[in-house]
C-alpha cells in the first residue's frame, strides 16, 4: 500500500485486520513479510523559511530532497543524520520521517543536539486511524505535552508519520579538524572530554583506535576556526597533532564517521552503545569487540561483534543502552535489537503503545 | 478561571488525610492550619487564590514516595510546587488538594566536569544551579526571568526557556535524565549520564507535562563550559517591520546569536522611564548579543551592524565594555518590572513565526485601541516567542476580564497566524480552556492517553491544562475504595 495523503493512510489502518510494517526509504532493514504500507507518496516539502529556520515536509520526503533545498540557502540538518547505506549494504532513499521515527543522529548530537532537538512538531496516523498532530512549526512550543519527542525515536510503534517539522541551522563559513595521534582509548576520550569542557565550541569528538586517530572538529566562520583551532591544539601539547584544515576532507572524514564506516567491512554484528563518556573504554574492554571506535566524546560506542553476542551485560553497573544495527546474515537468533527497558519503565512504555495502537497493528515496529 | 468542585468527600476526610500524611513525614513537614496553607493559595498568576487542603514539604524521594502513596489510596488530588513562579497558574492548589512542595529538596548530589553533567534534587533554584559549577567556568544554560527564584522541579515541568535558549535551546534541551515518582508512590529512573532513550522517549514527554504525570525529585543536567566572553549591541528603528526584516537578515547570514530581544516604542518609553538605560526614543528595539573569544565578537558584531545598517537603523550602539553592556541590558530586564510601576500587567506568551511579526504587531495594535487597553511587547525575536504585556487596572471593575479577552484574541492570532499559545510559561489554568483553538480533539485525545497511562486516576495536578470538559469524564472517575 502506498497512501497518497494522511486520509488514504487513516483509512487503509482502519480497514488493517492484521499487523503492518512501515516502509520509509527502506534503507536500515531488508523488505519485512507481510502486508506493507509505504510512505513514499507524503512527499513534499511544504514550508521552507530560511529566514525562520524552518523546514516542513511530508514525511516520505526523501532526505537528499530537503539537504538540496536547504543548501540551496546555505543551511543544513544540524543533527547530522546518518546514512546506513554504507554499513548495511541497502539501497533506497532515507526519508524525512525515517529519520525522525528513528531520532537518527550523527556526531553534531554532542554539541547541537539529537534529531529530537530539532523537531517541531509532527502529524501522525496512530494505530486506530486517527489523524494527530503536535507540536507545530515554531521554535518554542510548551502547549500541552510534547508528542513530538516521544514520536521522535518510536519506531513506528506509536503511530506512522505524515508530516514532519524541523529547525534547521546555517552551514557556517568553514571547518576543520584537529587529529591527535599516539592516544590510546583511555587517553583519547580524556582528550576529548578536555576539548568538549573547553570554550572552544567542539562540534565533534571522535576516536578511532584502529588509525590511532582522536578527531576533534571545529566549525565557524574563517577567522574563528583558525583561532580555535589554534587555541584547542595548545591544550594537548604532549599529543602528536594533525590539524585538518581543509574543509573538504575533514568533511569526508566527518562523514565517515557518522556512517559507521569504520565498521563498514567489519565481520559479524554492529552494535551502538550509549554509554557515559568516561565509561566508553571501559565498556570496550568488557566487550573484547574484533572492531570499535566511539563518537560522542566516547559516550557512542560503535561496536564489532561475533554474531549473536549479547553485547547488554557489558553495560551492567554502568547504565546506558545497546541497540543492534547490523545482524550478520544468517547465524544464531538474535538479542533484541532495541534495549529493554527495566520495569516500571517498560510498563509505562507498552502502556503508551496500547493507547496509540490498541489493536498491536504496529507492533512489528517493536523488533525493527 | 473556573476551577472543578473540590470533592466533598475529600474535604470531609481532612483530619485524617492530614493524620496519615503526618505518619509518613516529620511533623513540621506537613501544614494544615489555614494561616500556613495560604503561603500556597496561588503563584505568580496571582488573580487567582485558593488554600489546599494541606501542604506538605518531604525532604526526599523516599518521603514524596510515602505522600504520593497515602493520596493515592485515600483518592487525594496532588498539585506538585516548586517555587510557585509559574505565570500560568500551573501551580495554582484546589480545595481539596494536597500541595507537594519540593523546595527543601535542593542538593547537588554530583557534579562531573568530564561528562558535563550535574546531578541535583529538584528543588534547588535555576540560578543556584550555575552557581554550583562557575567556580570551574561552567554555566547551566536555560535562564528564564525568574531564574532567581523558580525551581528545577518547575522549569522540567513548564520546559521553561530563557533569553540564551536561542543558541542553547530550552529546559528539554538540556535535560538527561530525572528521577520521578508516580502517582501510586513507585519510583522510575529515566535516562542518566548517557545520550538519547533506548526505548520510548519518555523523558521527552515528561518534561513540559506540567506536574501531571509524576513528581520529579531529582534531575540530571547538562553544563556547559562558559564562553570565553559576550557581547550586546543596541539598535533601534524606526519601525517593526523594519526591526522584522532585520531579524530575519540576521538568522539568514548565518550567524548565531546566543539572544535576539525586541522591544517596541510602549516598552522602550517605560523601561527608559523606571531604568534610565539611555534607550533611544524609537519605534522598536534589537538587543542582539554574541558569544566567543574578543576577535571573534568583533567579527560577529561587525556582520550583524552591516546588516542593520542596510535597514537604516536610527541608532547603532555597540557595547564598548562591560559598564556598557550592562547598560543596554539594563532596560530589557527590568521590562516587566517597569510595567509593574505604572499599572497592573498580564504577560502573554505565545510564539509566531518570525516571518509573520510585524502582520502581528500591527494587528495586536488594532485590538489594543478596540479593546481600549494599552500592550507594550518585549519578546525573543529570534524564535518569535512574543511577551505582550497587557497594561490594566486590577481594581477597576471589570478590567481583569476585559485584558483575559483581549488576551485570548492575541492568542488566537498567533494560533491563526502559523503559531502557538505558549512558547515557554505553560498552559496551566491560564490557556486550558483556549487549547481547542490550537488543537483538535484527537489531538488532544492523544494527550490525555499519556496521562492515563502515567495517573489512570487523574489525581496529579487534574484540573490543568486540559479544558475542564474535556477531561471532564476522565477526572470524575470513582477511585476504587480499599
Ligand atoms: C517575573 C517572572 C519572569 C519569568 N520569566 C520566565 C522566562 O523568562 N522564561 C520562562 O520559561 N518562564 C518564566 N517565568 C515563569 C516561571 O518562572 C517558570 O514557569 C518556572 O519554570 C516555574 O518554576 P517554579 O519552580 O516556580 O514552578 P511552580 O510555579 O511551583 O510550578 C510550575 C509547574 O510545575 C509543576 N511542578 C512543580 N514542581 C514539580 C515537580 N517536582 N514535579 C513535577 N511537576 C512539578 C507544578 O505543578 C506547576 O504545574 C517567569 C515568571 C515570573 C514571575
Amino acid at each position: 500500500m502506498r497512501p497518497a495523503s494522511e486520509e488514504e493512510l487513516s483509512a487503509a489502518i482502519r480497514a488493517a485486520t492484521e499487523p503492518l510494517a512501515v516502509r520509509g526509504g527502506g534503507t536500515r532493514s531488508a523488505p519485512p513479510e507481510g502486508p506493507v504500507i509505504e510512505t513514499g507518496a507524503l512527499t513534499g516539502i511544504r514550508l521552507y523559511e530560511p529566514g525562520a529556520l524552518t523546514l516542513v515536509a511530508g514525511a516520505g520526503t526523501p532526505l537528499s530532497e530537503v539537504e538540496t533545498a536547504l543548501a540551496r540557502e546555505g543551511q543544513r540538518l544540524a543533527f547530522e543524520p546518518m546514512d546506513h547505506r554504507p554499513l548495511l549494504g541497502t539501497k533506497g532513499e532515507p526519508t524525512l520521517g525515517g529519520v525522525a521515527a528513528a531520532n537518527v543522529s550523527g556526531p553534531r548530537r554532542i554539541q547541537a543536539g539529537a534529531a529530537r532537538d530539532f523537531l517541531l512538531g509532527v502529524r501522525f496516523v496512530d494505530g486506530a486511524g486517527q489523524i494527530v498532530k503536535n507540536g507545530g512549526r515554531v521554535m518554542k512550543n510548551v502547549t500541552g505535552y510534547d508528542l513530538v519527542k516521544l514520536l521522535a525515536g518510536s519506531r513506528g510503534r506509536l503511530g506512522v508519520l505524515t508530516e514532519v517539522a524541523l529547525k534547521v541551522l546555517p552551514v557556517p563559513e568553514t571547518s576543520a579538524t584537529l587529529v591527535l595521534t599516539g592516544l590510546d582509548d583511555q587517553g583519547a576520550v580524556a582528550a576529548m572530554s578536555r576539548a568538549l569542557g573547553s570554550p572552544y565550541e567542539v562540534s565533534g569528538a571522535a576516536h578511532l583506535p584502529d588509525r590511532g586517530a582522536c578527531c576533534l572538529r571545529i566549525e565557524g566562520f574563517e577567522s574563528s576556526v583558525a583561532y580555535r583551532l589554534k587555541a584547542l591544539a595548545a591544550l594537548f601539547p604532549e599529543a602528536g597533532q594533525e590539524p585538518q584544515t581543509d574543509p573538504e576532507a575533514s568533511a569526508a572524514l566527518w562523514r565517515e564517521i557518522r556512517d559507521a564506516q569504520p565498521l563498514a567491512a567489519a565481520e559479524g554484528d554492529v552494535w551502538r552503545l550509549s554509554v557515559k563518556p568516561s565509561d566508553g573504554p571501559e565498556v570496550a574492554r568488557r566487550l573484547g569487540a574484533k572492531a570499535h571506535f566511539y563518537d560522542w566524546g566516547g559516550g557512542l560506542v560503535w561496536a564489532a561483534l561475533r554474531a549473536g553476542e549479547d553485547p547488554r551485560p557489558a553495560l551492567s553497573g554502568l547504565g546506558g543502552h545497546a541497540t543492534l544495527v547490523r545482524a550478520a546474515p544468517g547465524g544464531p537468533a538474535r538479542p533484541p535489537a532495541l534495549h529493554p527497558e527495566p520495569e516500571p519503565l517498560a510498563a509505562l512504555s507498552r502502556g503508551i503503545a496500547a493507547k496509540f495502537d490498541p489493536r498491536g497493528i504496529f507492533a512489528q515496529a517493536e523488533a525493527a | 478561571m473556573e476551577m472543578p468542585t473540590p470533592d466533598r468527600s475529600v474535604l470531609s476526610r481532612k483530619e485524617e488525610i492530614v493524620a496519615r500524611l503526618r505518619a509518613v513525614l516529620p511533623a513540621e513537614a506537613v501544614i494544615d492550619e489555614l494561616s500556613e496553607t495560604r503561603a500556597y493559595e496561588c503563584d505568580a498568576l496571582t488573580a487567582y487564590r485558593c488554600p489546599p487542603l494541606a501542604a506538605v514539604l518531604p525532604a526526599s524521594t523516599e518521603e514524596v514516595s510515602a505522600v504520593l502513596k497515602v493520596c493515592h489510596e485515600m483518592g487525594v488530588p496532588v498539585v506538585p510546587r516548586g517555587s510557585g513562579t509559574s505565570l500560568a497558574g500551573g501551580a495554582l492548589p484546589t480545595a481539596d488538594c494536597v500541595i507537594l512542595g519540593v523546595a527543601r529538596m535542593n542538593e547537588v548530589l554530583e557534579t562531573d566536569y568530564e561528562n558535563r553533567f550535574i546531578r541535583l534534587q529538584t528543588g534547588r533554584t535555576n540560578l543556584s544551579v550555575t552557581g554550583a559549577v562557575e567556580a570551574e567556568d561552567f554555566f547551566y544554560a536555560p535562564d528564564p526571568s525568574s531564574q532567581l527564584a523558580c525551581a528545577i522541579a518547575g522549569n522540567i515541568a513548564m520546559n521553561s526557556g530563557g533569553a540564551h535558549c536561542l543558541k542553547y535551546g530550552v529546559t528539554t534541551n538540556n535535560l538527561l535524565g530525572v528521577t520521578m515518582v508516580l502517582m501510586d508512590g513507585s519510583v522510575v529512573e529515566i535516562g542518566g549520564a548517557h545520550l538519547d532513550a533506548g526505548g520510548l522517549d519518555l523523558l521527552g514527554v515528561i518534561c513540559g507535562s506540567e506536574g501531571q504525570l509524576g513528581v520529579v525529585t531529582e534531575a540530571t543536567l547538562r553544563i556547559l563550559r562558559n564562553p570565553e566572553g559576550a557581547r550586546p549591541v543596541l539598535m533601534g528603528f524606526a519601525s517593526n517591520e523594519v526591526a522584522g526584516a532585520c531579524v530575519s537578515d540576521i538568522i539568514k547570514a548565518g550567524v548565531l546569536p546566543v539572544a535576539i530581544e525586541f522591544m517596541d516604542r510602549p516598552c522602550i518609553r517605560a523601561c527608559e522611564a523606571f531604568a534610565k538605560a539611555g534607550y533611544p526614543d524609537c519605534e522598536a528595539l534589537l538587543i542582539v548579543e554574541v558569544e566567543g573569544s574578543e576577535p571573534e565578537i568583533d567579527h560577529q558584531l561587525g556582520l550583524i551592524t552591516e546588516i542593520a545598517r542596510r535597514h537604516d537603523p536610527v541608532e547603532l550602539r555597540e557595547a564598548r565594555d562591560a559598564e556598557e553592556a550592562g547598560r543596554i541590558w539594563l532596560g530589557r530586564k527590568s521590562a516587566f518590572g517597569a510595567m509593574g510601576q505604572i499599572n497592573d500587567y498580564m504577560c502573554l506568551d505565545g510564539t509566531i513565526p518570525v516571518s509573520e511579526l510585524p502582520r502581528v504587531l500591527t494587528r495586536i495594535g488594532e485590538m489594543s485601541k478596540d479593546y481600549g487597553l494599552e500592550v507594550a511587547n518585549v519578546f525573543h525575536a529570534g524564535d518569535g516567542n512574543m511577551h505582550p504585556l497587557i497594561l490594566f487596572n486590577a481594581n477597576e471593575p471589570g478590567e481583569l476580564e476585559k485584558c483575559e479577552a483581549l488576551g485570548a484574541d492575541i492568542l488566537r492570532l498567533c494560533v491563526e497566524v502559523g503559531g502557538c499559545l505558549t512558547g515557554e510559561h505553560g498552559v496551566g489554568i491560564e490557556k486550558r480552556d483556549l487549547m481547542t483553538a490550537q488543537y483538535d480533539p484527537a489531538d488532544l485525545e492523544a494527550q490525555m492517553a499519556v496521562k492515563d497511562v502515567f495517573d489512570p486516576a487523574w489525581l496529579l495536578n487534574p484540573a490543568k491544562v486540559f479544558p475542564l470538559a474535556v477531561s471532564e469524564a476522565r477526572r470524575s472517575v470513582p477511585i476504587a475504595a480499599e
